[in-house]
């Protein structure tokens, strides 16, 4: 058998946007085995972006799904879930739409543990808009607005979303194709705000610039960078020098926002 | 016994020349044909099916039985 992707898509719609090698349409088909996993009826599924060429994702999914305004993906989704609790709810977007313009929205949903599930693909850059640099954009490298090297220290997602409260966090790459959905469907289970970052390529807008000559050259990157956790245990600190930790890398059961506003709701009625 | 070879579909109109699925290939069965990945021995695949997870383009299909 080979996958059936098309279940999942809109009729008509590939060839896809993204430029050759760019590491999206690999998170999108991770995240349509996932659906396909956990067996996601299309008409109770909404699938939520921002702005960016990670957020075109949802244009080309088969279900309920809303292309917002940049950054804002979060608000959208909140409001989808609070209307139709019911729904699964899942966001998408890149780096620079969930942690500049959308930082805001993005700590505050980890904040409140509200039950949806965040996919962020984390290409280190502004792919859609020319390679400006982002939030994540390590410090020293390329980007069209920092020719010289980027002064900035860079975000870690996976450790800002747990510093800001989210539930589960998972980390995974593009070239970890098949560990991808397994992610994705194990925070979808999760009842909470759940994130999972995907260590993304733009050969385009950044890999260009900071001296990848191909996008092989990335892929093997994200293949040497990435350490599981598990193997993380049994690594000393000096061996896990410029690594990158992967799989799920924290889980914590807390109230879920739906729960406790149905619980403000039961009050403000008893009240009368 | 002999072994049970997958039939390797590469769907060029979706195919956007990258060379992910040759790269990283285990046994060596792909091949860049001008712009479009193209099976180059078949006998060899183990039908792993990294070409097709990698593939971030729906191109390359393994169909197995
Ligand atoms: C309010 C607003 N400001 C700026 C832009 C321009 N803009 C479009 S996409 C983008 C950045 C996207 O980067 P990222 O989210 O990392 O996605 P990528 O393209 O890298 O996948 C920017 C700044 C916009 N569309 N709207
Ligand atoms: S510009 Fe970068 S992020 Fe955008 S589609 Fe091309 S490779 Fe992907
Ligand atoms: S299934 Fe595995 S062995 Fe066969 S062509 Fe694809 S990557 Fe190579
Ligand atoms: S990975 Fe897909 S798009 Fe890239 S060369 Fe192979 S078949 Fe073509
Ligand atoms: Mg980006």
């Amino acid at each position: 058998m080979s996958f059936d992707y098309d279940k999942y898509l809109r009729p008509g719609k590939l060839p896809h946007i993204w430029c050759p090698g760019c590491g999206h349409g690999i998170v999108m088909k991770g995240l349509i085995r996932a659906m396909d996993t956990l067996k996601l009826k299309k008409e109770e599924t909404a699938i939520v972006s921002g702005i960016g060429c990670a957020s075109r994702l949802p244009g080309y999914i088969d279900c309920c799904t809303l292309h917002t305004a940049h950054g804002r993906a979060a608000a959208f989704a909140t409001g989808v879930k609070m209307a139709r609790p019911e729904m699964n709810v899942i966001l998408c977007g890149g780096d620079g739409d969930g942690t500049a313009i959308g930082g805001n929205h993005f700590i505050h949903a980890c904040r409140r543990n509200i039950d949806m599930t965040y996919i962020i693909m984390n290409n280190y850059i502004y792919g859609m808009t020319g390679g400006q640099f982002s939030p994540c954009t390590p410090t020293g490298h390329k980007a069209s607005t920092t020719p010289y090297g980027n002064p900035d220290p860079n975000f870690d997602i996976a450790k800002l979303a747990i510093g800001a409260g989210a539930t589960f966090v998972a980390r995974g790459t593009a070239f970890h194709a098949n560990q991808i959905d397994k992610l994705i469907v194990e925070a979808i289970q999760h009842k909470g705000f759940s994130v999972v970052e995907i260590l993304d390529d733009c050969p385009t807008t950044y890999g260009r610039r900071n001296k990848y000559k191909s996008v092989i050259e990335m892929m093997n990157r994200l293949k040497d960078v990435a350490v599981p956790v598990k193997a993380a245990e049994k690594m000393t600190a000096e061996q896990l020098q410029g690594k990158v930790l992967t799989g799920v890398l924290y889980k914590e059961d807390k109230p879920e926002y739906i729960a406790e506003y149905a619980k403000v709701i039961e009050r403000a009625k008893a009240a009368k | 016994m002999e072994k049970k070879l997958p039939k390797i579909e590469i769907i060029e109109k979706y195919c956007k020349g990258c060379h992910i699925c040759v790269e990283f290939c285990p046994k060596d069965v792909l091949e860049m044909k001008g712009f479009y990945a193209s099976v180059k021995n078949l006998e060899a695949c183990i039908s792993c099916m990294q070409c097709e997870l990698r593939c971030p383009d729906f191109a390359i299909k393994v169909i197995t039985e």
